[in-house]
């Protein structure tokens, strides 16, 4: 199982403060839908739904990689994922 | 003339924790453009000169906070010589929408308002208007000729007070987010983010040691020496071509797409040499206006920003206000720690609070920590990257604590720090376990280093140390590489060079290839030119695009092996490349890279290798560390620069000379930041001091010699263990400096920059500085 | 606006030409001559991107004007190479990699230029001192220092 990294702020929201969660999925897609079964209002605080992507505003990682494939990226059965906010360099 | 095959005099010291030693990598070719930069051939955007061409000017806001009640241009108009005045009404009307920047987003309301002020304008410097005239000097004279009618309103131009529920709002609709999800709240307070791992309170519950540190540090500009400049010829079939100076031609062609509301492939962005940028010309600015300005006229349009221009209306980095609490158990490890950062956005959100939220703890294993930080608009210009965006403003902060609790503990402070750096498989505050890292090599090496083994006395005379981390970024870039006949190769990449990185990409070509850095001829390509390649930035150059110069080259390679074959009548399995020698299995036949290209006609025609990447494995953090001894004058408060050391994890250096660069550019950006740059505000909202007279940067009399030492811990996710040198070393030096000025003086600092008057004023407060 | 006639000699050539009274050195070397390897960085003679000589004498380009040259030499940074190859100031910039985005290479040539020419043996301090009224932003100014030593066979 995919060990998941809950936001901060999420947690108090879905997760009775629990700081990581183990799901079942093979890619970001399938982590975020088990993540959603689970603590509902996941989904929506990750994926836009008009695009079929990663919000904006919103990286996923996994195993300490931002994925450039968002949510077709694949997830290993030992793998971290995390959800951090988008940011830059200069 | 130059020969590209020479090479610099020997740098700095290099250690190697474990990198290979290559050919052409690591060595120090003279740079390909570099006859081209001194001689005064190089062609920046300010030199762009078109038939035709017309000059622009922009009317900047003299106010910080006004609505704007009307703008007359019809005197201006009539002004002979004139040919066109723009304001936002020129601009298109589209609402919403948020564009991908690469390093980021940015919403497209904000963005077009930056451009030219719409309702309001929100900081003094922000653009209302646009003239193109026959010259400079008349464009100049229409600006005297617009008549704006402005309402004033309140300013906030610091952070504290703009969050504060009283504050004036900058924008009514602004509400704050949590990580991404809207409040609904009303407030100058764009984002909230919040990292937390383990249980701080009970970890601070049961420390031995804690520090603290409330701190302050002023908004500073990056000070490239070339002002901001874009020319723009919008054609008679919709087509416009810019050419400007930008870290980015392709996120300078999305912002102008966007701004100006036409297809991407209608906007042609041909990028100039760029004459420094550090973040602050990854936006555009005078492009857009410019190309309302060619629309209207039919002209070609040339808008250069003037000094205090660039001051006032484009990026500098966030003022901030940061407190930071540690502890450590009774044994010295570091139990848990807490952090507040405010950074001030500047008039539109998107001050780099992610990063800094990232950054702050980051060089530490430290199981229990907490993260608040806050994104916030103040009347001030939009804030834009500055080298490790964000990572500066808190590590000062962290370092006085660390420094504090090595005073508590009666340990050394780099011997405090190596007991809690940061290693492979430590989990940091946001979660993310670090891979192979350098930060404890580097601390390492500056606990053995010539400079901290030194001794140092002698009255108001201290020394300072501190570490800092980046963590870089990979992104996408392209290169495409021509075989030519006579054996040399021209290798055409996306990425604009602001530091020699055309030099560092064609090194990573030629070694993978076993060919000489002077047998590559590299330029980089235009919009239309070459792949999408993302910005100049976050450290990614020699990385990312290097790495799409050793994919393009395994591309050459492989065409070249069936060249051969075609060559010897043979298959491509019966041929191998090594040492720039193809030969066939049995040994029979064989021939150098130059010979096999001499014989591409008769083969089939000409080879062109290409690549794209976009890397997201392997992106490797880079720390650094600095060294600092001072002297403080007692009766001025003045500080010099005694010696400055600056330690760095550069992966493996491709061109040792051009890091050390990065290292000594970042350090003394640093120390500028440290003891002399801030912007002086009035109570209006002014900046006081918008020339370089006084806004004062590093001088070269200012500084000693800036002592390197590259250490080599290879990043395991690139083909030649690269890790981004551009940014790391800006983050250390105000702690280490501060650090030294402490230790000089006795005193305890809290406020950047570490002004004359602040000192001598905390050597008043103190008890006696205890000479030597 | 009627123009001033102004005849004077620039790198070496003589040269005329047609300016504004208010038209700086800086802008007529640019704009109407096309010699743009001079550069502005701030145009209020602190930057010292655009330095010139003047008759031997190091100037910032911006801060006088194009008619005060009238019979007068003026130096950029094009008339330092010639055709036997570069000065030798423009090779050890070179070799020292003393620049990096290389805007302010053109001012520091010059400059450093007119110090060899006033001082052949400068120490460390004394070309610091010299070099104060150019900025650079990206080196930190060890390589180009370190540049102008060897050049003048005076490194430490």
């Amino acid at each position: 199982m995919a060990m998941v990294w809950i936001p901060a702020p999420w947690r108090e929201k879905l997760t009775q403060g629990q700081q990581q969660v183990d799901v079942e999925g093979a890619t970001v897609r399938q982590v975020i839908e088990a993540l959603d079964a689970r603590f509902p209002g996941m989904r929506q605080r990750i994926i836009d739904p008009e695009h079929d992507r990663i919000r904006h505003d919103i990286a996923v990682s996994v195993d300490g990689e931002i994925s450039v494939e968002g949510l077709r990226r694949k997830v290993g059965e030992t793998s971290e994922v995390h959800f951090l906010p988008a940011m830059a360099g200069g | 003339m130059t020969d590209h095959g020479e090479t610099t005099r020997k740098g700095g010291e290099i250690r190697n924790f474990g990198t290979q030693t290559y050919k052409v990598v690591g060595t120090r070719p003279i740079r390909h453009d570099g006859t081209d930069k001194v001689t005064g051939r190089a062609v920046y955007g300010g030199d762009i000169r078109l038939p035709g061409m017309l000059y622009g000017q922009i009317l900047r806001s003299p106010h910080a906070h006004a609505r704007i009640q009307r703008i007359d241009t019809s005197r201006a108009e009539a002004l002979p010589g004139v040919h066109a005045v723009v304001t936002a009404a020129d601009l298109p009307d589209t609402t919403g929408g948020r564009i991908d920047l690469g390093e980021g987003h940015a919403d497209t309301k904000y963005m077009r308002d930056n451009i030219l002020a719409g309702d309001k304008v929100l900081y003094r410097g922000h653009a209302v208007a646009g003239v193109a005239a026959v010259s400079l000097h008349v464009a100049e004279e229409a600006l005297a000729l617009i008549d704006v009618d402005y309402e004033l309103l309140e300013p906030v131009i610091d952070v504290e007070t703009a969050m504060k529920d009283s504050a004036p709002l900058l924008h009514e609709g602004l509400t704050t987010t949590e990580l991404n999800e809207d409040t609904g709240r009303k407030s100058n307070i764009a984002m909230h983010i919040r990292h937390e791992m383990g249980d701080v309170q009970q970890a601070f519950a049961g420390a031995a040691h804690v520090a603290e540190a409330e701190i302050r540090t002023a908004t500073v500009h990056q000070g490239y020496i070339e002002p901001q400049n874009g020319t723009a010829s919008w054609s008679e079939d919709g087509q416009l071509t810019i050419w400007t100076s930008t870290q980015g031609s392709f996120t300078a062609q999305k912002q102008l797409a966007t701004i100006l509301d036409i297809p991407v492939s209608k906007v042609r962005v041909i990028p100039q040499e760029i004459g420094g940028g550090f973040g602050g010309k990854i936006p555009v600015y005078v492009e857009p206006v410019a190309a309302l300005l060619s629309r209207k006229t039919a002209h070609p349009v040339k808008i250069i920003m003037t000094r205090a221009d660039v001051f006032e209306s484009t990026g500098p980095t966030p003022g901030s206000y940061v407190r930071v609490k540690m502890a450590t158990d009774a044994s010295g490890k570091l139990v848990a720690s807490e952090a507040h950062i405010a950074l001030e956005a500047g008039a539109f959100p998107g001050a780099e609070i992610g990063a800094a939220a990232m950054c702050v703890f980051s060089c530490y294993d430290i199981p229990h920590a907490v993260v608040d930080g806050y994104d916030v608009v103040v009347n001030k210009p939009k804030s834009a990257p500055y080298r490790a965006p964000g990572a500066t403003q808190v590590t000062w902060p962290v370092e006085k604590v660390m420094d504090d609790l090595a005073r508590q503990l009666g340990k050394d402070p780099v011997a405090f720090r190596l007991d809690n750096a940061a290693a492979e498989g430590t989990r940091r505050v946001d979660g993310i376990v670090y891979p192979r890292i350098g930060g404890r090599e580097c601390l390492e090496v500056a606990r053995d280093s010539d400079h901290y083994q030194s001794e140092l006395s002698g009255p108001y005379r201290g020394r300072g140390m501190a570490i800092g981390y980046w963590f870089n970024i990979g992104l996408k870039s392209a290169v495409t590489a021509s075989v030519n006949a006579d054996g040399t190769v021209h290798l055409v990449e996306g990425s604009t060079d602001i530091g020699g990185t055309r030099t560092s990409v064609a090194m990573q070509f030629a070694e993978t290839l076993g060919l000489d850095a002077a047998d590559i001829y590299p330029s980089v390509g235009d919009t239309s030119a070459i792949g999408y390649t993302d910005v100049t930035g976050g450290s990614r150059v020699t990385y990312a695009t290097g790495w799409a110069a050793y994919e393009a080259a395994e591309d050459v390679k492989r065409q070249m092996i069936e060249r051969a074959a075609i060559l010897w009548e043979s298959s491509a399995d019966q041929v191998e490349y090594s040492d720039g020698v193809f030969k066939t299995r049995d040994g029979s036949k064989s021939a150098d890279f130059k010979q096999l290209a001499q014989k591409l006609e008769d083969t089939g025609g000409p080879v062109v290798g290409r690549a794209t990447v976009h890397p997201d494995t392997g992106v490797g953090g880079s720390f650094a560390v600095n060294i600092v001894d001072v002297e403080v004058d007692p009766d001025t408060g003045k500080v010099d620069i005694l010696r400055f050391t600056v330690i760095q994890d550069a992966g493996k250096a491709i061109h040792p000379s051009y890091v050390e660069g990065q290292m000594q550019g970042g350090s003394v950006q640093g120390i500028g930041w440290a003891l002399n740059e801030e912007y002086a505000y009035t109570e209006e909202g002014r900046m006081a001091n918008s020339t370089f007279l006084d806004y004062r940067m590093p001088t070269s009399l200012d500084l000693p010699m800036i002592e390197t030492i590259i250490v080599e811990v290879p990043n395991p996710g690139h083909p030649y263990g690269v890790r981004g040198v551009g940014e790391a070393s800006i983050a250390p030096p105000p702690a280490a400096v501060a650090a030294a000025v402490e230790n000089a003086t006795g005193t305890q600092l809290n406020v950047l920059p570490l002004r004359p008057d602040r000192i001598i004023n905390a050597m008043e407060d103190s008890i006696p500085a205890a000479a030597g | 606006m009627s123009k001033i006639h102004v005849q004077c000699t620039i790198n070496g050539e003589p040269t005329e030409f047609l300016c504004e009274a208010r038209q700086s050195l800086l802008e007529v070397l640019r704009e109407e001559l096309g010699f743009t390897g001079t550069k502005e960085g701030c145009n209020d003679g602190n930057c010292g991107a655009c330095s010139v000589t003047v008759d031997g004498v190091l100037v910032d380009s911006c801060l006088i004007l194009a008619a005060e040259v009238q019979d007068k030499t003026v130096g950029t940074v094009e008339g330092l190479a010639s055709a036997e190859g570069l000065h030798p100031l423009q090779q050890k910039f070179l070799e020292h990699a003393s620049l990096q985005c290389g805007i302010c290479t053109p001012g520091f040539l010059v400059a450093s230029k007119a110090l060899l020419d006033a001082n052949p043996n400068p120490s460390q301090h004394e070309i610091r001192h010299w070099l104060a009224g150019n900025l650079c932003r990206c080196t930190g100014y060890d390589k180009i220092v370190r540049a102008v030593l060897d050049a003048a066979g005076t490194a430490e």
